[in-house]
């Protein structure tokens, strides 16, 4: 049992929790996403909800949201043991969710007053006429839980003339219609600007007061500072933390971060590359970023760490020719580099392994080998004639360097396990002897054994000294396990440039925080609508 | 490191039946419906059946084998009718009121079929209208453009026009022999459909362009990644889409003898379903020309056969329909493999 604490929110909390998981798991396939999560979440508590990409937090909130209905272990409300099993029954049970993409819970084309009592429009028992005066009494005192007090003209109008912040507000009006216990947010500020997140703040400290549950997803950790009366952090599945008051950031980060607690070790194997392969000058990242400078180096494997909107995916999508820098200048091998698209950047020898496999680089249906040989049909075709010779070797040899686990290269890709996918991902763009080879997230979805082969034939690749690699994850782990050269990423500003042998997990991890404390107010840097 | 070996998987009677169901039933169909005809029929099992059905098919084959370029990258191209139609009235017009020879109207209506393939490449490439609707709306301008050019007139030799005078032209030899001249005792519109379908299958199963064109529609955001230029494979596939419709409706011409201002009316929906037939056969679960030729020929078969046994002429499309669904169902239902169609942006897996 993780959860110890006893709440002191006053004379509303009570001891009993108002849900509480006991063992819930989930898994999809083989894959298990969600390990044994025991939760207890207390009235006029906000549980602040903190992971890395794929640490099971929307697992965990589909699951309480009955969105997933297929979770073992308990869910309880009030101490009845319930199963979620859709997100109707989980809001009849007061468990309320407001979802990340707010446009996704806004009927465009339905009144603003139509929109908070949506709910009632689905709802059988309803009136099948529409009654325009019903609804804006009804979204009227809806909205009144907020305090908003919209004027009738305004909620009349369509629903999709209002603004992201105000958007929020309804549906968050919305989730609080039927006075739930549980009110779950999923980065309820990524679109908000710093002023709206503080006004969704106010909102929230009041509904706390009333003696609501809250459930705060969210990367930022000023927000939760400003916010939070507990943090729960999930790693890989599992609960790795749960603290309450006053916040042990540098622990709460080290948990998040790392994948094991092993000991801490000093790499002797460390290269230091010579010459520069890559060079960025002062292009921002991001569109609030300051212009960031960047070299890579030939011989080495530079690990980059940043959270979700750190602008490692932009960085590796410029030098991939999928994005033009707003201003500066990429250079490669000391050239001026300007890909207008991606056969530029491979022309050049720069590959990417993009972050999600299967939207962007799986081949669907289609061999082993026809995945390996796409970027390379010229190369495999003679007279623009394919020939399959070459095809089924490449592939052979990428199944053997990597120990792709496969039936062989006729075999098709959809048999594989994730993993062996991914090997095939990199083996594909690692075979075409890249100069510089970008891997965006390569290690998710990943089994260690995977993730040590290709971390191989990475330091393979630049072992002879006239290539690169970059490595961009989430996962202190991952990057110190692979990396020569590590960069933390906050906000599309580098915290610290070190090489493996010069620094260790602790000052990453404090890269990451100082980053973060520096700015400890409420108001998060990158908390600007894109 | 050597490669590890998964043991065979051991697929249950009943998946081995339907996955034999899906491979060669659409085939075993056919075949079984030839071997009726051609017991029951004996004007069926004549060669001059044999080359009167395959020459009655090559322009649905031909517009069908068009549509699976189009399906080939993901999309789909509902024009297709439209444009055959526009070829057979251009070419009329060329021929009789411009008094130019056959080649000259062969030539114009090419390169209408390339500028149609093209104007509907724009629309869905760099317009971003969802294919459906672009070449929806795209075969009512053509069906339109075509009236207009031809003042809503079916254009026959020798007509009278509208100022009392006799049109100066005619249909010439050389424009009917695409669908009267022979080679030995094959017709015209049979070399031209099987010249058609073997260049795409080359193209699409043995070229590194036809594999380009096959990863396009598979995964565009992978192809692209890859390297490869999806939009300029989209380009030419809806520009070789255009071309083989105007080459239908060339062959369907020289088959009426004049500018039929409706030829062309009833032909979409026929290629379609042969281009919908080929994705099922053999159960490749990817369009293929050799599977759409297959299903204008099973096409062929039916309608030459239910003719033959006095079956009216409206059950035809009753017979294609059932036909077009078992197909659907053996594609999207019934089998393991991902169906690789996404016209109109459906997905199905």
């Amino acid at each position: 049992m993780i959860e110890s604490s006893i709440p002191e929110g006053g004379e509303l909390a009570t001891l009993s929790p108002v849900v509480s998981l006991s063992g819930v798991s989930v898994a999809y396939g083989s894959n298990v996403v969600l390990t044994d999560v025991t939760l207890d979440f207390f009235a006029g508590r906000i549980t602040a909800l903190l992971g890395a990409n794929g640490a099971g937090k929307s697992t965990l909130i589909k699951a309480l949201s009955g969105a997933n209905p297929r979770y073992s272990g308990d869910i309880a409300v009030d101490g009845t043991v319930l199963h979620l099993s859709s997100p109707v029954l989980a809001k009849a049970h007061g468990i309320s969710t407001v979802h990340q993409k707010v446009a996704d819970g806004i009927v465009p084309g339905l009144s603003i007053a139509e929109n908070v009592v949506l709910d009632d429009l689905a709802s059988a028992s309803r009136h099948p006429l529409r009654n325009a005066k019903q609804s804006l009494l009804d979204a009227r005192a809806a909205l009144a839980t907020l305090g908003l007090d919209w004027p009738d003209s305004l909620l009349a109008q369509d629903a999709a003339r209002l603004s992201i912040s105000d958007a929020q507000l309804l549906v968050l009006a919305r989730a609080l219609r039927g006075t739930p216990r549980l009110l779950i947010l999923d980065e309820p500020t990524s679109a908000l600007t710093a002023a709206e997140a503080e006004r969704l703040f106010a909102v929230l400290r009041a509904l706390r007061d009333t003696g609501l549950s809250i459930v705060y997803v969210s990367h930022r950790f000023g927000e939760i500072e400003a916010l939070a009366d507990r943090v729960v952090v999930l790693r890989d599945g599992l609960v790795q933390h749960s603290s309450e008051r006053p916040f042990a950031w540098h622990e709460i980060l080290h948990d998040m971060l790392g994948r094991a607690t092993e000991l801490e070790q000093t790499r002797v194997d460390v290269r230091r590359g010579q010459n520069v392969v890559a060079r960025v000058s002062g292009v921002p990242l991001l569109p609030a970023a300051p212009p960031l400078d960047l070299e890579v180096r030939a011989g080495e494997v530079l690990g980059i760490l940043g959270l979700i909107g750190a602008g490692k995916t932009e960085l590796a999508e410029l030098l991939a020719g999928l994005a033009r820098p707003a201003s500066g200048t990429l250079e490669l091998d000391g050239e001026p580099y300007t890909p207008k698209r991606p056969s530029d950047a491979l022309r050049r020898g720069v590959v990417l392994v993009p972050e999600d496999r299967q939207r962007q680089a799986l081949l669907p249906g289609w061999s082993v080998a026809h995945n390996i040989s796409i970027p390379f049909l010229k190369i495999s075709s003679a007279l623009g004639t394919l020939r399959s010779a070459r095809e089924t070797s490449r592939a052979q040899k990428v199944i053997d360097s990597l120990g792709v686990v496969t039936a062989g290269p006729n075999a098709s890709i959809d048999d594989l396990s994730g993993g062996n996918q991914q090997k095939v991902v990199v083996g594909r763009w690692l075979s075409a002897g890249p100069r510089l080879a970008l891997l965006d997230e390569p290690f998710r979805g990943v089994d260690i054994s995977a993730r040590r082969e290709i971390g191989d034939r990475l330091k393979d690749l630049v072992a002879a000294g006239d290539a690169a690699a970059v490595v961009l994850s989430s996962d202190v782990d991952e990057i110190l396990e692979v990396a020569d050269r590590v960069i933390v990423l906050v906000a599309g500003a580098i915290e610290l440039d070190a090489y493996a042998d010069e620094t260790d997990r602790a000052s990453i991890v404090g890269a990451f925080l100082g980053a973060r404390t520096r700015d400890h107010s409420a108001v998060p840097p990158e908390g600007h609508p894109k | 490191m050597t490669s590890a070996t998964l043991p065979p998987k051991t697929a249950s009677f009943a998946e081995r039946g339907a996955a034999f169901v899906v491979r060669w039933g659409f085939i075993g169909v056919t075949v079984a419906l030839i071997a009726f005809f051609v017991i029951t029929e004996p004007n069926f099992r004549t060669v001059d059946n044999v080359f009167g059905m395959l020459k009655f098919i090559a322009p649905t084959a031909i517009a069908g084998l068009g549509v699976m370029l189009a399906i080939t990258v993901g999309g789909i191209d509902l024009s297709v009718g439209a444009s055959a139609g526009f070829a057979v009235s251009i070419a009329a017009w060329t021929m009789v009121i411009g008094n130019q020879v056959g080649a000259v109207a062969i030539g114009v209506v090419l390169l209408g079929g390339l500028l149609i393939g093209g104007l509907n490449a724009f629309l869905i490439v760099v317009a971003r209208i969802p294919d459906l609707l672009a070449t929806l709306a795209t075969s009512f301008v053509i069906v339109g453009l075509k009236l207009l050019i031809v003042d809503g007139k079916s254009i026959s030799s020798q007509m009278s026009l509208a100022d009392g005078s006799t049109a100066p032209g005619k249909f010439t030899a050389d424009y009917l022999w695409l669908d009267r001249g022979s080679l030995g005792p094959v017709p015209v519109p049979v070399i031209i459909f099987v010249v058609i379908t073997a260049l795409l299958w080359f193209i699409l199963e043995r070229t590194r362009w036809g594999r380009a064109l096959y990863a396009v529609g598979a995964n565009a955001e992978a192809a692209r990644l890859a390297g490869i230029r999806v939009q300029l494979y989209r380009t030419i596939a809806y520009m070789g889409c255009g071309l083989l419709a105007s080459i239908a409706g060339l062959l369907l011409g020289a088959r009426i003898g004049q500018g039929d201002v409706s030829a062309g009316n009833s032909l979409l929906l026929d290629a379609v379903a042969v281009a919908l037939v080929g994705v099922s056969v053999l159960g490749i679960g990817r369009p293929n020309a050799w599977g759409t030729a297959l299903g204008a020929i099973l096409i062929a078969v039916m309608v030459t056969g239910f003719t033959m046994v006095g079956l009216p002429y409206y059950a035809q499309d009753f017979g294609k329909g059932i036909v077009l669904l078992i197909a659907l169902l053996f594609s999207f239902t019934f089998s393991r493999r991902r169906t690789v169609v996404t016209a109109g942006s459906t997905t199905s897996s």
